[in-house]
């Protein structure tokens, strides 16, 4: 670095003010303007399409050219979701959202704690368990399906009587046990930036180690936590590998496999319902957008400052 | 180590803490740490080792849940990798056909979409967040959208098609040819401007600007910055997309059961479909954990060649590895 200072200082004198742009010129600016609209074109295009298809009725729905807006928006379709026979949306919602608040808080609880543990004592076998911890980041789910699987019937039907398949205790019980590598990695990365000056002055005051995490580490840690909670909720809300192999009974699904289920009835020949699977559809991204949104502010901040770039 | 020494001093709060356990502080700190941990690791050992352990151990037996598994030694391996069962190396292809299509194209178009918001435009947060948005629709409603957009009759691509003047468009998920760039396609929209993108920002801004500047000095245009200064110093974050854009890639399940079930004619057929196919559904518990080891010994040793091939390309600031 200090090699390069005087080129720095150099650079600094002769630079004109506010030389943020890298590709000068009016043209090329306009060019990026273009380039970056187009993305988000594309980007939204689908949703625009979807939206537009929610809200047609089912004689606008199979007509070419297509109308790019309903002639007049059916917001009754939204409605009509939950009425369909065959179909359980509205429980379908309600398990949904509670699967994954029972997970997202078992994932924060749960990565909290690890993430505390590997941060702030020091063990035996920590380094070592923080490589494992990194190496399961890579560890592709269906490795260890099967076996889960097994677990989930045997052992249970052994203590209990009754096995977890087709109930939601495979979905949010292992949430509960570390809540996955990228939450304990990312609220390790954070906790390890937060000076052990205010831990050590903590425990002089005489606070234990519950309130060390408690009062100290956790409130200034908002932004890593936001971000394993929208992670978190993403990761379960969108989940559709371990609700189709634990699930069979259709009143027990989330919203991705009953959308499936609901998929295959609208397959059948008959009247047309795309514009409700457009709808179901929109309901599904829906809380996505609002947590997302809501926390938009911390979670960007999140990722930079636990310094996850590589 | 201070605080150890102060709070040997203090007050009469502290006093307390020590003489409810006879442990030594480094014992005490040993025994929080274990502790601390143990929810992790007890789930570490019941859902990730254990279970791996386990389906080696099954991989090597006939399986058929309900009835004891019978050790068979490497015939679940042979009958893969032979072409006896005559959709291994076929899905596999596919897989890898995916793969190889979409992490050049997905990491080169994540890192254009992050070098694009990294020139503060004016309403760059607008644009991250529509960029973003997709990303975060659940895979099922992206499936069910784009069926409806790749819908041959009344879709809005051969809408779009038919604008420009094309009267009839393709048959996009139902043709053999076309199905499988199709879900690349999906693929792509999904994940373009997700993570990978803001991983490359969050790259892209630590680029000291200093760096910038003293080469626009030295008369570098724009793309010799970007390809000599920029390029070099966000590797890391590149290697890091690699890895985890390989992985993603291999995985790939959900699309295929719900935009194409697979088909048509097992042109969408992944490995990850062949595997929950015989596990779920013919629950042939011992192949389907053989076709999981296969599938874990390739994501092992991609990831272990990717590894030792950054050594030659990813630069490190200080020489250090993180």
């Amino acid at each position: 670095m200090s090699a390069a200072e005087p080129l720095v200082t150099f650079a600094r004198a002769i630079a004109p003010p506010r030389s943020r742009q890298q590709f000068p010129g009016y043209l090329s600016r306009g060019m990026l303007y273009a380039i970056a609209t187009l993305g988000a074109v594309v980007f939204m295009g689908p949703f625009f399409f979807a939206l537009s298809g929610s809200l047609k009725s089912a004689a606008e729905i199979h007509i070419f050219p297509p109308p790019l807006v309903p002639s007049q928006p059916e917001w009754g379709n939204y409605v009509r979701l939950f009425e369909m026979p065959g179909a359980y949306f509205a429980r379908w919602y309600l398990n949904s959202i509670i699967i994954t608040l029972a997970s997202m808080v078992g994932t924060i609880v749960s990565a909290c704690a690890a993430a505390y543990g590997f941060s702030r004592f020091r063990w035996g076998l920590r380094d070592f368990f923080f490589i494992v911890l990194l190496s399961t980041l890579v560890l592709p789910e269906e490795v260890v399906i099967i076996p889960k699987f097994l677990l989930f019937h045997y052992v249970p039907e052994a203590l209990f009587g009754h096995t977890w398949i087709d109930t939601w205790w495979p979905l949010i019980l292992p949430s509960w046990f570390g809540g996955g590598a990228f939450s304990v990695f990312l609220l390790r990365q954070f906790f390890l930036q937060i000076p052990r000056d205010l831990d050590e002055a903590a425990v002089i005051d005489g606070a234990n180690s519950w309130q060390i995490l408690w009062k100290i580490l956790l409130p200034l840690a908002k932004p890593a936590l936001a971000t394993v909670a929208i992670f978190s909720f993403l990761t379960h809300w969108n989940d559709f590998f371990h609700p189709l192999i634990y699930l069979s009974t259709v009143e027990n699904f989330p919203m991705s496999v009953g959308l499936r289920w609901f998929q295959q009835l609208a397959n059948d020949p008959g009247e047309p319902r795309e514009h409700l699977l457009m709808a179901a559809s929109m309901l599904m991204v829906l809380p996505c957008v609002v947590i997302f949104f809501t926390m938009q502010r911390y979670f960007v901040r999140g990722i930079v400052l636990s310094g996850i770039k590589g | 180590m201070t605080s150890q020494l102060l709070t040997d001093r203090t007050g009469p709060s502290l006093v307390r803490v020590q003489r409810r356990s006879r442990l030594s502080p480094r014992a005490r700190e040993e025994l929080a740490g274990w502790l601390w941990t143990s929810p992790w690791l007890l789930g570490f050992l019941l859902f990730v080792f254990g279970p791996m352990l386990a389906s080696l151990y099954l991989s090597f037996t006939q399986y058929a849940v309900g009835s004891t598994p019978r050790v068979i030694g490497l015939d679940n391996f042979v009958r893969a990798l032979s072409g006896k069962d005559d959709l291994f190396w076929p899905s596999m292809g596919r897989t890898v056909e995916y793969a190889l299509v979409m992490v050049p194209i997905g990491i080169s178009l994540s890192l254009l979409a992050a070098t694009l918001l990294n020139q503060s435009l004016k309403g760059t947060a607008i644009y991250r967040t529509l960029f973003f948005l997709p990303s975060l629709t659940p895979v099922v409603a992206a499936a069910v959208i784009w069926r409806w957009l790749y819908q041959p009759d009344f879709g809005a691509i051969n809408w779009l098609l038919w604008q420009l003047g094309v009267d009839e468009g393709p048959r996009w998920l139902a043709k053999p040819d076309s199905a499988l760039p199709s879900l690349m396609v999906i693929g792509l929209w999904t994940s373009v401007g997700g993570g990978a993108m803001l991983i490359f920002l969050a790259g892209l801004q630590s680029v000291p600007r200093e760096l910038h500047d003293a080469a626009a000095i030295d008369g570098a245009n724009a793309w010799q910055r970007f390809r000599n200064v920029t390029l070099p110093l966000i590797t890391p974050t590149i290697f890091f997309n690699l890895v985890i854009g390989i992985i993603a890639a291999l995985k790939v399940f959900a699309v295929a059961v719900l935009a194409t079930q697979g088909g048509p004619n097992y042109a969408t057929w992944f490995f990850n479909l062949h595997l929950y196919n015989y596990a779920f559904q013919f629950f042939e518990m011992g192949y389907a954990s053989a076709l999981a080891w296969i599938f874990f010994l390739l994501v092992v040793t991609l990831t272990y060649l990717n590894v030792r091939w950054s050594r030659r390309w990813v630069y490190y600031e200080g020489g250090d590895r993180p």
